[in-house]
């Protein structure tokens, strides 16, 4: 390949780039949510339709950018319980912002934007500088931030509001089919992240950091400086999370997002990131996100009640950690 | 000959306990020394002074002469001093060029790297492979996981990533200690060849048969002190052990016997 191969080098016997989506924890997923997508297409006629994918992707864009900010803690071996939580207050403080308050709507979503960034950052700093759990520290911001939206909001939905908020929820064509913006932000951000994760020393460093808090020290990664960061980035996406709800929605709703933290981590592992941390791609956690809004939806068409949507996403989650636990084995 | 990192009246305390109570150390350029020393000999703590990542109470430490002080590992990293961990040494996940290159990522030339920040794998790839082909470690691809390798390989990714990055010494803190017969030897001549290509080597370990293998010299701790500095050559196996529990004593050179017992017991025949 390079000069290099001149000496006998292990450069010649690299895997192709087909082979080595093969051997990464997305193909998986990947192959559950085509299997999916082919039996719905031939389960129902309404399924295989862009207007129905257009759909799907609407209804996966909140839980799915959540899954971002998600993947990123817990490729650190984190996990996040409050970001549900943590986007229902920016999206309260957005609305009221720019409606009670009358700020420019622009300042009121950059206002949102930077309170869900600073919840990440305290989560961060709980973590690094106490050393607490994620799972506590998370547990305990997810019950300081709902209460803080109940008291903010004084429990009243904010209508009216101005239209850069709910500009994410328009649409544009392409052909015949209506796609809105937010779909866009939410595929926009899912390509940001796997570059920054992929092609850059911070995204080696995450996974570093995954792998062994110690190993990342020891090679001279600023493991408390990396840890915090990754919290805070990881609250500026569910601020944009925010900013699609209240687009998608057209209220601040102080009641939104409380399973959403759940959703999140389901479509995470569904996409094949391991919770004990260092493993699995973000692209992985969007294709998490589908699976759960294939099923839904084409159950839906099928006519099946939507308990049972949720009793076989439970499934699907107990199935795609058994997988990863296996491989974990396999693999030691 | 000025040894290339050099160590005087070393003290370290935790509390009422005194880890390090005087010590020294010298490694002289282009030598394997084997550090040996019982459990609480201040064996680990010498070499987490030496490596900057405990500061001493008192005493100097010299490379190349000159007065160093290293608030960090990283410091003593920058100062050229690479250090192989027993079991912390590789990011599992990631592949080998991601670990050679890991904090220290080379970045595409240009706007993609400065804008962009995108790495240069086929560089760090090309760069590790010459690593590993130097130290003579046969892979079949770098650009899978360490995991998926065999202990004695991921110790080589360590021991390759120590020294591409060393430009004064190589520290092995029991490189071998969690490896089998044969992985054991693949490393002992990995140790040879960073030898060979001029870079001391300083190797922790509780293994006599290696140390004997491979060490030039031996450096011997004891109660928080250097109680010798001799060759392999000179003393058998069981002496340099009797040395090590204090059965033995050396007083300019010879050897002093302090406690006839446990010097029976340790098999040592030389009166």
């Amino acid at each position: 390949m390079t000069a290099t191969t001149t000496t006998q080098t292990p450069l010649a016997n690299e895997p192709s780039p087909a082979r080595r989506l093969l051997l990464t924890p997305t193909a998986g997923p990947l192959a559950a949510l085509v299997l999916a997508c082919v039996f719905f297409s031939f389960s129902t006629d309404q399924f295989l339709s862009g207007g129905n994918f257009s759909l799907i992707i609407q209804q996966v864009m909140v839980v799915g950018t959540l899954a971002i900010g998600q993947t990123l803690i817990i490729l650190t071996a984190g996990i996040d319980l409050s970001n549900g939580a943590v986007m229902a207050f920016g999206g309260i403080v957005m609305a009221k912002l720019a409606v009670d308050s009358g700020l420019p709507p622009l300042l009121a979503i950059t206002a949102g934007l930077a309170v869900c960034a600073g919840f990440g950052l305290i989560n961060g700093l709980l973590v690094t500088r106490i050393s607490l759990p994620p799972f506590i520290v998370t547990l305990g911001m997810l019950n300081v931030v709902f209460a803080l939206t109940h008291i903010y909001s004084q429990d009243q939905t904010v209508t009216g509001l101005p239209a850069p908020l709910t500009f994410l929820g328009q649409t544009f064509s392409i052909g015949d089919t209506a796609v809105t913006y937010g779909s866009v932000l939410m595929i926009g951000l899912f390509l940001f992240f796997a570059y920054l994760l992929s092609q850059t020393a911070w995204g080696r460093h995450v996974y570093a950091l995954g792998n062994s808090p110690e190993v990342a020290r020891l090679t001279g990664i600023r493991t408390a400086r990396l840890t915090v960061g990754v919290y805070t980035l990881a609250g500026l996406v569910y601020g944009m999370a925010a900013l699609l709800l209240v687009s998608r929605t057209g209220v601040g709703d102080p009641q939104a997002g409380q399973t959403d933290n759940l959703d999140s981590i389901t479509a995470v592992v569904l996409g094949g990131t391991s919770l004990f941390g260092g493993r699995g791609l973000v692209i992985g956690s969007l294709i998490g996100a589908l699976i759960v809004g294939v099923f839904r939806n084409g159950l839906q068409l099928m006519g099946v009640p939507s308990i049972y949507q949720t009793l076989i996403t439970g499934i699907l989650v107990i199935l795609a950690v058994t997988v990863d636990q296996l491989s974990r084995r396999r693999t030691r | 000959m000025t040894p290339v990192l050099q160590a005087r009246g070393l003290v370290k305390r935790y509390g009422h306990v005194t880890a390090l109570d005087g010590a020294d150390f010298d490694l002289l350029p282009g030598e394997v020394l084997a550090v040996i020393g019982d459990n609480g000999a201040g064996k680990s703590s010498l070499i987490k002074v030496l490596t900057g990542a405990v500061q001493p109470d008192a005493g100097e430490i010299r490379l190349d002469g000159e007065v160093v002080r290293f608030r960090d590992p990283l410091d003593a990293r920058r100062h050229g001093i690479e250090t192989v961990y027993q079991d912390l040494a590789v990011a599992a996940s990631l592949d080998i060029a991601d670990n050679m290159f890991l904090g220290r990522e080379i970045r595409r030339p240009g706007l993609l790297g400065s804008v962009l920040r995108l790495l240069d794998k086929k560089r760090m790839r090309a760069e590790s492979a010459e690593h590993m082909a130097a130290l003579k470690i046969g892979l079949r691809s770098l650009a899978v996981p360490v995991e998926s390798l065999s202990g004695g390989q991921r110790q080589g990714v360590a021991v390759a990533r120590a020294v591409a990055w060393a430009t004064h010494v190589v520290v092995m803190d029991e490189p071998t200690a969690a490896l089998g017969v044969k992985e054991s030897g693949q490393v002992l001549d990995m140790i040879r060849r960073v030898r060979d290509r001029g870079l001391p080597v300083v190797l922790i370990s509780h293994n006599m048969p290696h140390v004997f293998e491979i060490a030039d010299r031996i450096h011997v701790q004891r109660l928080g002190r250097r109680v010798a500095e001799i060759k392999p050559g000179d003393y058998s196996m069981a002496e340099v052990v009797a040395i090590m529990t204090g059965a033995l004593q050396l007083s300019d050179g010879k050897t002093v016997v302090t406690d006839q017992e446990a010097v029976k017991a340790a098999g040592v025949t030389r009166d």
